[in-house]
């Protein structure tokens, strides 16, 4: 095939005047925004977590081996999520479905880990409202329990598109690296809150 | 020009050439679990506790940098995009240490939050 022919048969694709796939761009630009909504939120948990007139404190309330699990998982299903992208870049249809069902499964047990860990608090005696402390630590997590939800259901659609064939070996490729981006963020975000909140002892 | 058959674009062909292989994905997941378990076994050492925070934030540091780099692929990618995304985490940053010059300029008092 000749240089011609080969370009004619190359996937169409746009011009843009930065060269790059603007989709990408402004996924990228949502992703540094997301950075000062997170760094805002682990900012006022810090300044308030000391803050507890009533009800139990950071230290005697976090079970350090149970979350030390749930953030290995949710390290893990970014394994996961790059080997369904690398998958689809070879045109594997079968194994994306795999290692994305794999990541959603990751997630969801995350996700059910953070329920049961917001349950046995409330138990413990810290509400939403008990202190500044709780009002900021729930506001923060719950905050990325909820990134981390709509990045299951985005990733379970990737899965539907690939069964109904919505998915080319043209664009596919695109569409799960731009979810795999998501999908890290709310890791490196977790990476984040994992040792600034649970791992850093508190006065 | 294809990868196991499929007609790719000349961008995604110039980007494909770059990500890494699926054998480079796990060993960095390798890595990224070998970080995890040290973070959290120091977290134990009692003797450590004094200087437990730069062990830590250093942990969190190479987790984080593994992350962006190999799987969300700034090391490969347009300088563009790193760009875009050290611009947030500079925000971030700047807005955690306004949050923190107001603190300590206050002595240490937190601002009343209404019920709080």
């Amino acid at each position: 095939m000749s240089a011609q022919e080969a370009a004619a048969h190359a996937p169409a694709e746009h011009q843009t005047s930065t060269g790059l796939d603007n989709v990408k761009l402004a996924m990228w630009a949502f992703l540094g925004s997301e950075c000062l909504f997170f760094g805002s939120l682990i900012s006022t948990y810090l300044l308030y977590r000391n803050r507890v007139l009533d009800g139990p404190r950071p230290h005697e309330i976090y079970d350090i081996p149970y979350t030390s699990v749930s953030s290995f998982v949710l390290l893990m299903s970014s394994v996961t999520m790059v080997l369904a992208l690398a998958a689809i870049q070879r045109g594997d249809h079968r194994g994306l479905r795999i290692w994305l069902l794999a990541t959603a499964m990751l997630g969801t047990v995350f996700i059910g880990g953070q329920v049961y860990e917001f349950t046995a608090f409330v138990e413990e005696g810290l509400k939403l409202s008990t202190s500044t402390f709780g009002s900021a630590f729930f506001v923060m997590t719950g905050f990325h329990g909820a990134h981390v939800t709509v990045g299951i259901f985005m990733l379970l659609s990737l899965v539907g598109m690939s069964m109904f064939g919505r998915l080319s070996d043209a664009d596919g490729p695109r569409k799960v690296e731009l979810i795999g981006l998501y999908w890290h963020f709310v890791d490196i975000v977790w990476i984040v809150i994992f040792t600034v909140v649970y791992l850093i002892p508190t006065n | 020009m294809t990868q196991a058959g499929i007609e790719h674009s000349p961008r995604e062909e110039e980007e494909l050439a770059h990500h890494p292989d699926p054998r480079q994905y796990i060993v960095v997941g390798v890595w990224l679990a070998i970080v995890t378990a040290l973070e959290v076994a120091i977290y134990y050492v009692d003797s450590l506790q004094d200087i437990i925070v730069p062990f830590l934030l250093v942990f969190a540091f190479i987790k984080f940098f593994l992350v962006v780099t190999w799987f969300m692929h700034l090391r490969f990618d347009s300088a563009l995009f790193r760009r875009l995304f050290v611009s947030g985490l500079v925000l971030a940053l700047v807005v955690f240490a306004i949050v923190m010059t107001i603190f300590l300029a206050r002595g240490g008092a937190v601002p009343e939050i209404a019920g709080g």
